[in-house]
């Protein structure tokens, strides 16, 4: 299958869109902000680290919980470089299936270096570099054989700003099928349809599916990129601050909307918003300084975290 | 972290010890009373159970607005909750504290029964409990707030005793019946204190640990049994 990123018309428009620069300062992990930690008088007196859940940093692979749910994608020892910065520091975790993972920490922990590993975004900048192994469905997607445009069909990426092609919504979401290969009105009508359901949009734009996706509002052309998404099948969707740029009533469908998605697609989501992270998530984990510093079931990281950064960050404290 | 948070999170700190030392010496006041009676004891307790009503609800709100405000989580959610959680718990000692004033006023009366011994132990360590709950939760002490959840059991065990020594004696003597029901209720009330003292404890644990214990042994013995 001939499929580029989700998010693009093409390779090159793709590139443009991610630039071959350099990732700007806010993604990069070196130089780091020091750790700004403000220990409150009303700290409890007991050890700073409490029972350790999983942790890269300690282990060869995070779980984030103990039960037997499948794994889709298991990041084992993964180091990232841009050039001679390193940005992801012995990395390991594992995303079950068909959930919702979060990953949070303060601006240039890794977290959205560690997104685009996932399917191969950073590829197209120049000069990085990564060890380690990362498995989509036990298949090491950084193997040479591996099909770079076809991974990308199967790990969609939603960005933070949308980026509706200059086309009808109807031809933004067939643009995905028909590269791969969909010829049949029929058939291309019936993935439309169907995208725009799962995304909760079809009821807003079926009675204008010819009308141009750059007239939509925000919220609807967030949702319009999610519902191009959906429409090649793919297992993973990747979503890098997907609602950060919206209203509240907006951001408010796009969670109700992941947590739909979640049935049938595994989602990993970058966050700078804590409570959003809560919200939606099942499993959470915490980045800093290109570290894995904790991965856990969402509730309790949120309510008793193991370790103190992870706990000072959330809180507050600092970052 | 929002300096509004650190501000309310300070205030609340203060209001919560401020109803911890109100109400730890209305219930030694009343305990007093109880062993060295004296009429205007009813009076003053009732006031002050009124102030302690007010500082609870007062808690409350505020314990919500942070809730709402500032969305908190990890050590802070815990906090607000476990605030909310001891100011109820402050606020039934007190009712209580008012309960044995209104039976050492009723005892006040009746001559025909001295304050056993065993009471008066049993208030000594209720007491003590009581004390030690509020310490742990001042010093975020989980492993003091531990001692005090195991030593519910010996007060438990000490009202039965004195629920039957006083059984015996109004059985034995009609004329000590009037005067054996208020001890009776006494001795129930100071018990409870025990009561209110392990769940402040175990409200503790929860604060610093994370986990909830409440219920935790009775619930084990009876997956065993």
């Amino acid at each position: 299958m001939n499929l580029h990123s989700q998010n693009s018309p093409n390779p090159e428009s793709n590139e443009s869109q991610e630039s071959k620069q350099p990732i700007s300062q806010d993604e990069s992990a070196a130089p780091h902000n020091p750790v700004m930690a403000d220990h409150s008088q009303m700290e409890p007196n007991q050890n700073e680290t409490k029972r350790s859940l999983v942790s890269g940093s300690n282990m060869n692979r995070s779980k984030p919980s103990d039960d037997n749910a499948p794994t889709m994608i298991d990041v084992r020892d993964v180091n990232f470089y841009y050039g001679d910065v390193q940005a992801l520091f012995n990395v390991s975790l594992s995303v079950p299936e068909k959930s919702v993972m979060a990953l949070i920490g303060p601006s240039g922990c890794g977290k959205s270096t560690f997104l685009r590993t996932l399917n191969r975004m950073n590829d197209i900048i120049e000069g990085t570099r990564v060890e380690g192994t990362i498995k989509l469905d036990d298949q090491d997607i950084y193997d040479p054989s591996i099909d770079v445009v076809a991974l990308r069909s199967r790990v969609g990426m939603v960005f933070q700003k949308s980026t509706p092609f200059p086309k009808s919504i109807f031809d933004n979401i067939a643009f995905g099928p028909r590269i791969a290969g969909t010829t049949s009105k029929a058939k291309l009508t019936e993935i439309v349809e169907r995208s725009l359901h799962q995304a909760a949009l079809w009821d807003e734009v079926k009675d204008r599916l010819n009308d141009s996706a750059m007239a939509l509002s925000g919220g609807q052309q967030q949702r319009l990129c999610i519902a191009r998404t959906l429409a090649t099948n793919p297992e993973v969707i990747l979503m890098d601050e997907p609602a950060s740029a919206l209203d509240p009533a907006s951001t408010a469908r796009i969670e109700d909307l992941i947590f739909e998605l979640r049935k049938q697609y595994t989602i990993v989501i970058v966050t700078h918003n804590m409570q959003q992270a809560a919200r939606v998530s099942q499993y959470t984990s915490f980045f800093y300084q290109g570290r894995l510093i904790e991965v856990g079931q969402t509730q309790e990281l949120f309510t008793n975290p193991s370790e103190k950064q992870t706990e000072d960050y959330i809180t507050g404290r600092f970052g | 972290m929002s300096i509004h948070l650190i501000r309310d999170l300070e205030n609340l700190h203060r209001d919560i010890l401020s109803m911890c030392a109100n109400v730890e010496e209305m219930i030694h006041i009343a305990v007093q009373g109880f062993l060295q009676p004296r009429p205007e004891l009813n009076t003053e307790l009732l006031e002050r159970d009124n102030d302690i009503d007010r500082m609870d609800v007062k808690i409350e709100e505020d314990c919500l607005k942070i809730l709402a405000l500032h969305q908190p989580v990890a050590i802070d959610l815990r906090r607000i909750t476990t605030v909310m959680k001891i100011a109820g718990e402050l606020e039934r000692v007190a009712d209580l504290a008012v309960n044995i004033a209104e039976r050492a006023c009723s005892l006040l009366s009746i001559d025909s029964m001295n304050v056993p011994e065993k009471l008066q132990e049993m208030a000594k360590s209720s007491l003590e409990m009581l004390h030690q709950s509020i310490d742990s939760y001042v010093e975020l002490d989980s492993q003091l707030a531990q001692r005090v959840i195991k030593e519910d059991s010996v007060i438990d065990e000490m009202n039965r005793g004195i629920i039957n020594d006083l059984t015996v004696l109004m059985q034995t003597n009609s004329e000590h019946i009037e005067a054996g029901l208020h001890l009776f209720s006494s001795s129930r009330h100071i018990e409870r204190i025990a009561d209110h003292a392990t769940n402040i404890a175990e409200d503790v644990v929860y604060l610093v640990e994370g986990e909830i214990i409440r219920h935790r042994l009775k619930l084990e013995s009876h997956t065993e049994a």
